[in-house]
């Protein structure tokens, strides 16, 4: 057998070369979240919302923002998502949207939805890839200007945009941006799309979004009016700061080392200036641009080591807030239970971050099964490897049965769980943002959020036991006990005996009883309190009251039901009744007295 | 005759109706209709080492109608009250299932299952110490059987009958009813009672001729013996002080047979003394009989292995002669059923088994 001929260091050289990012993507779909044509849409759908809600942000207007999905032939379809946002200058829309790696925020440190600049223009690359076919784009920047309309693709070999087309248009908006999208895709994903959407409206409760899937309409309203007042730009915490993001700061400055330290990073005042400096031996004259390697890494261990106050996260952090979260939640579930917590502010490795959690019981929630969780890192659902977050780790840790919750595993049973983490720089454990890595700090923050919560819900849960409880116990005495008392009388040949003396002991309430007895209805109406009670009673029924003892103070006709209205003020302890002929169908009520210092029991119905 | 069975009645009635009595007053006074019971768990079953049998313990329970699921129990036990009284007074009967189907009609008062009306019909006959038999409740199964020396005399609706258990009867016996209690033991000639398991066990005995030979009462169980059964055991023993001995197949179960007949059972541990016979005695298959007499056997199941662990840490088969039988069994991990005798010929059983093992037991002298 011949021996492989050995390769020269000169041909393997002629096989090198440079790959672009573009390439490099093109190749590494899975990274951005383009796993395969069902995931594409759902990923495609999240960026350019993201952006759209992001860009409204900015400019301060309560996002509105239409989606819409149409299947083209075949098995190409045509995303469109406009927004009302501030517009982008023409000059830069083919970079945003026809360049990987190009965007606004990548330098700045705070919460934004987007952060690489890769989201958008990967779906750009993925639709030509696909479909073959360009984006459309159109953006208005004002009232004063022009709208524009691109054509816009990518040149994967060098990662430029090329522009296909440019022209000035007329649009009825504005100020926004309209993208349209062509790829091919399925809908076999359209429930978690759905999912995606209203997750995104309880997390976005200023936001209102009009979507169309392919002819069907959806709009997710506005639970608030308040534009989000955007986070703003922090300078880099001295904690947070690595070895080469610090060479190129110290690069730009031609300050000595002490202004230098003040000006370039967050809450460095003169005298953390002045330890960071002693900590690392190096001379307060000496200009950061001149340091060398030896001197730059001293100087990073020190800042590492140096007592410096937590970046401000109120500055550069926007937490949806308590009272936003379950208004978002509550827009789109029917709770019987919600409470929600916004914890304070804390770091990891230099980061201020805020966890937010929230919790839902009962309801329409599923009563079996497992609870269901919507995990979001600023402002944005995370819809994929929900098993691989550490936000999922956490839920599984708490021990919910203290709570009263079953639990295996997961917490089981009616149980919705919202953790929202906000951060300059979410931790994810991957590109396509799926899931949120292990990070002690944030897996306490969480924890204890989530066992603030189910304190709240142990407290209204064994609540409403009790109030369960005496419901019931109301119900024994003023409907099984007197059937009690007509049987033994009956046995033991007694009259029956007066049992308002059981009622009035064990209740000290008001009880409001109804009882048919050979075609002639009777409501009886004690007050077992102690103070003098003004209530309405209220009678629905087809029954004919007009000749009811004492009458009615007035009778509402509602096709064949009557709503007939008595109105009392009875003393502690006084005493009221009421008969009519009749059938005995249809409903009591009592208004004006507390629900907890009342019981009304229909004998008819049981 | 008569005259008794008024009392009785008179009796039973006074007290069923102290209870809606009780609950009269407490209602007029304005409390809560309540009642206290043992709880009727197998933690509160005593030894009462005065009667010999296991009894309910101290645990007591109260239950008031301040919940729904209580006053819904008070409302059924007033109505069940009720119904008795009248049944009783009409001197009519019932069986516990037709009880079942007449709440049928009690609206709210209804039974789920006929277990609830059943386990209702215990607590009554804890609540007022009388048996549900003098409740006029019959139990919808025949009661076991009765062949041998003793003449009875039973109160029917068609009259007083008087009868001898092997010369007016047939082949099968004396059909035991529901209620012991109209039943008279006028006298007998008999040196022992053999309570029998299994019917082809009770009737070799007869064809044989061994109630005869050995002035034997034989009287067939049935499986797990009925409360009219083990009420005519309790009552020859104690109205004639003949000795009882207990017949069954070798194996866990079996033993749990003469248990409810030697010690008493959990759910009627109210009226242990008049149903439990403590001077009841076993008398095979034993475990070491499957041994000596090389009996055609099967081996233990899971089960029966599992019964047999269980009944080594129960205490009603705390004494050295369970321990000793039930650990051999065990060892051997074989079972024999009582008619296995008959691999040795057909009166193997009558002729060298069962006087064998009553001489050892000192109720036969040779």
């Amino acid at each position: 057998m011949a021996s492989p001929k050995p390769a020269h260091a000169d041909d393997l050289a002629k096989q090198q070369r440079s790959i672009s990012v573009a390439e490099f993507f093109e190749k590494n779909k899975h990274l951005l979240g383009f796993d395969s044509p069902t995931r594409g849409i759902v990923t495609t759908v999240k960026e350019a919302i993201d952006n759209a809600l992001d860009a409204c942000e900015e400019a301060g207007v309560l996002p509105d923002i239409y989606l819409g999905i149409f299947r083209m032939e075949g098995d190409i379809f045509k995303v469109v998502v406009e927004d009302n946002g501030p517009g982008i200058v023409p000059d830069n829309i083919p970079y945003v949207f026809g360049k990987l790696l190009y965007g606004s925020r990548f330098h700045q440190i705070r919460q934004s939805r987007g952060q690489q600049g890769i989201g958008i223009s990967a779906a750009v690359l993925y639709a030509q890839l696909t479909s073959g076919r360009p984006t459309l784009v159109i953006s208005r920047c004002g009232s004063d200007r022009p709208a524009f309309r691109f054509q816009v693709q990518i040149k994967t070999e060098t990662n430029e945009p090329e522009i296909l087309k440019r022209e000035e248009t007329t649009w009825d908006r504005v100020h926004g941006t309209r993208i349209e999208i062509e790829f091919k895709s399925s809908l076999t994903a359209r429930k978690r799309l759905v999912e995606y959407l209203r997750y995104t409206s309880v997390v976005n409760p200023h936001a209102r979004l009009r979507v169309e899937i392919d002819g069907e309409a959806i709009i997710f309203d506005r639970a608030s009016d308040e534009p989000i007042i955007p986070p703003q730009a922090i300078l880099p915490h001295p904690h947070g700061v690595e070895l080469g993001e610090l060479k190129r700061i110290a690069a730009g400055s031609k300050e000595p080392l002490e202004p230098f330290l003040i000006n370039s990073f967050s809450r460095v005042g003169l005298k953390t200036a002045h330890e960071i400096i002693q900590l690392a031996g190096l001379k307060e004259t000496t200009k950061a641009n001149k340091l060398d390697a030896d001197g730059l890494a001293r100087l990073q261990s020190a800042m590492q080591q140096a007592k410096v106050p937590p970046p401000p996260a109120n500055q550069c952090l926007s937490p949806i807030g308590e009272v936003l979260i379950r208004q978002g939640l509550e827009k789109e579930f029917q709770f019987d239970f919600c409470s929600a917590r916004t914890r304070p502010a804390s770091v990891y490795h230099g980061h201020p971050f805020i966890v937010e959690a929230a919790l839902g019981y009962g309801g329409k929630l599923e009563a079996e099964g497992n609870a269901r969780i919507m995990r979001f890192a600023n402002r944005v659902p995370l819809m994929y490897q929900q098993g691989a977050c550490a936000i999922t780790g956490c839920i599984s840790t708490v021990n919910w049965r203290a709570y009263n919750i079953s639990q295996s595993g997961l917490p089981t049973g009616p149980v919705l769980i919202l953790v929202h983490v906000a951060s300059t720089n979410v931790p994810f454990t991957s590109e396509s943002k799926d899931a949120i890595a292990s990070i002690p700090e944030i897996e306490r923050e969480v924890t204890l959020a989530l066992q603030e919560l189910g304190r709240d819900l142990k407290t209204f849960l064994s609540r409403r036991d009790k109030s369960r409880l005496s419901e019931e116990r109301a119900r024994a005495i003023c409907a099984i006990i007197p059937e009690i008392a007509t049987k033994v009388a009956e046995t033991i040949e007694k009259p029956v005996p007066d049992i308002t003396p059981i009622e009035g002991q064990i209740m000290r309430r008001l009880v409001a009883k109804k009882w048919t007895d050979k075609g002639i209805v009777n409501v009886s109406i004690q007050n077992y309190t102690s103070h003098a009670l003004d209530l309405t009673l209220y009678v629905i029924t087809v029954d004919d009251v007009s000749t009811s003892d004492p009458p009615a103070v007035f009778v509402e006709e509602m096709g064949t039901d009557k709503s007939a209205v008595w109105q009392m003020r009875l003393a502690g302890g006084e005493g009221w009744k009421l008969s009519y002929t009749g059938t005995g169908n249809g409903m009591i009520d009592i208004r004006g007295v507390d629900e907890k210092k009342k019981v009304v029991v229909d004998l008819d119905r049981s | 005759m008569t005259g008794r069975k008024e009392d009785i009645r008179e009796n039973t009635i006074k007290r069923l109706l102290a209870i809606p009595e009780k609950w009269y007053e407490q209602m007029t006074r304005g409390e809560l209709p309540s009642v206290t019971m043992p709880t009727r768990t197998k933690k509160n079953i005593a030894y009462d080492e005065e009667a010999e049998v296991w009894k309910y313990g101290d645990r007591e329970r109260l239950r008031e109608a301040g919940t729904e699921k209580s006053a819904l129990h008070i409302l059924k036990m007033a109505y069940v009250i009720w119904f008795l009284k009248h049944q009783i007074s009409e001197n009519r009967s019932s069986t516990l299932r037709e009880l079942y189907y007449i709440s049928e009609g009690w609206k709210r008062a209804k039974f789920g299952a006929q277990n609830d009306s059943n386990l209702l019909v215990e607590d009554l006959e804890i609540l007022t110490d009388v048996q549900r038999e003098h409740f006029h409740l019959r139990p919808e199964e025949d009661g076991a059987s009765i062949f041998g020396p003793l003449k009875i005399r039973e109160d029917t609706r068609r009259g007083t009958r008087e009868l001898h258990c092997q010369d007016d009867i047939g082949e099968s016996g004396y059909q035991i009813p529901t209620n012991v209690d109209s039943l008279e033991f006028v006298e007998h000639d008999a040196k022992m009672v053999i309570a029998i398991e299994t019917g082809g066990m009770y009737a070799r005995l007869i064809e044989n001729g061994f109630d005869e030979k050995y002035q034997a009462i034989l009287v067939h169980l049935k499986g797990q013996p009925a409360r009219s059964t083990r009420r005519v055991l309790n009552r020859l023993a104690s109205e004639f002080q003949l000795p009882v001995t207990v017949f069954t197949d070798g194996d866990p179960w079996s033993y749990r047979i003469f248990a409810s007949v030697a010690y008493g059972a959990i759910k009627s541990a109210h009226i242990s003394e008049i149903l439990v016979t403590p001077s009841s005695r076993f008398i095979g298959v034993q475990p070491s009989d499957i041994r000596d007499y090389d009996l055609p056997s099967d081996s233990l199941t899971e089960q029966d292995i599992a019964a047999l662990k269980a009944e080594l840490t129960d205490p009603r088969f705390a004494g050295d002669y369970w321990k000793e039988q039930i650990n051999l069994q065990l060892a051997l991990n074989l079972k024999s059923e009582q008619q296995a005798f008959a691999a040795r010929g057909l009166d193997f059983v009558t002729d060298e088994y069962l006087p064998a093992r009553l001489s050892d037991m000192g109720i036969l002298r040779r």
